[in-house]
């Protein structure tokens, strides 16, 4: 490792060519991957009254699939500013987990490009980046390279599926079922192991009760809330009686 | 939606989901989150999509109310056995939308 890293600054073009290269070559499937989900989520903005720049605009600065389909099913059902921003934070605040792990494999690299990897992390790219890393050395240049072609797949389907939007009627080919069954993916993705079925048991339970009996969109993040803590509690309280 | 409150919300938005992605990998150079916190944010995301996914799909109308047999749970139970075998995120999406798009001529 240490020669190619003497070879590659002894001549930074190449370096900068293989990073891009290989960069692409691990993250092609994500971007093709996006194109449908970018283009679900441009018409449903469409929908919602947003035009393909402020649909363009806010992939660019939030990048995030779930969260923005979130934002964009709240603004229909008339959210206010607060309550959207404050489920965007929930909901994105699984990425402190992967922004630390992360952490572990790059610590003494460049502030700037910290940053930048950093603003491209989201489900997808952080498990490409993972997975490069477990199977050798995987340079920062090269996982900024993918999460950035990531990022532009997103931004450039959404826009595109915004422009679409106004020739497509409203719910054709099912399109007001592309959120929920894209919730249904990822809530399967984290079954992964009984505390996480019990905790998501809770929280379906908690916020449909909590959807009958409160108005507005509150109910989701006392639910989320509630059932994490419970979950944690559930999950200390069978430990030490499964040892011993 | 007025083009200042957008902005506003966007730039809201960003910031709210650039912090968490910024703030460990940042200043966590060497120190790791507290194990409570991890196992807590282990488990934030399996409870925002139950939170997010079920009462959309046995609740309906404003105010709401209880319809355990709607269209949605209905398709619901199909497209969840698809995901659960195939595991396929876009797959998913594509067999739940034509299933909706077809209950809807059928119901």
């Amino acid at each position: 490792m240490s020669y190619a890293m003497q070879e590659e600054e002894l001549n930074s073009s190449p370096s900068i060519k293989s990073a891009l290269i290989q960069g692409l070559l691990a993250i092609w499937p994500i971007c093709v991957g996006y194109i449908p989900l970018g283009l679900a989520m441009g018409v449903l903005g469409e929908k919602a009254g947003l035009s393909p720049i402020q649909v363009g605009f806010m992939s660019l600065c939030v990048f995030a699939g779930s969260g923005q389909f979130i934002a964009v099913s709240m603004i229909t059902a008339g959210a206010s500013i607060p309550a959207i921003v404050l489920t965007t934070f929930i909901v994105n605040l699984r990425h402190l987990l992967m922004s630390s792990s992360l952490a572990v494999h790059y610590q003494g690299a460049c502030r700037k490009k910290i940053t930048m990897l950093s603003y491209g992390i989201v489900d997808e790219t952080f498990a490409v980046n993972l997975n490069q890393l477990k199977n050798g050395p995987w340079e920062i240049d090269k996982a900024i390279v993918a999460s950035y072609a990531a990022f532009f797949s997103w931004v450039g389907s959404t826009t595109v599926g915004c422009f679409f939007g106004r020739f497509i009627p409203e719910n054709a080919f099912g399109l007001n079922y592309a959120l929920t069954a894209m919730f249904i993916t990822l809530l399967i993705y984290q079954l992964n192991g009984p505390i996480f079925t019990i905790t998501a048991v809770i929280a379906g339970a908690v916020a449909v009760g909590l959807s009958l009996v409160m108005p507005g969109n509150a109910y989701i993040i006392i639910a989320t809330l509630f059932a994490a803590t419970a979950g944690v509690i559930i999950k200390k309280w069978r430990q030490p009686r499964g040892n011993q | 939606m007025e083009t200042n409150n957008f902005i506003l919300l966007i730039l809201g938005m960003g910031l709210v989901s650039f912090i968490p992605r910024w703030v460990p990998l940042f200043f966590l150079s060497k120190k790791q989150l507290p194990p409570l916190l991890i196992e807590w944010l282990e488990l934030i995301p399996v409870a925002i999509l139950s939170a997010l996914l079920i009462p959309g799909l046995v609740t309906s109308g404003s105010p709401r109310v209880f319809t355990p047999c709607s269209i949605e749970m209905l398709v619901a139970l199909p497209t969840f056995a698809f995901a659960w075998y195939t595991k396929s995120l876009g797959g998913t999406l594509v067999v739940g939308m034509l299933l909706y798009w077809g209950a809807g001529f059928v119901m």
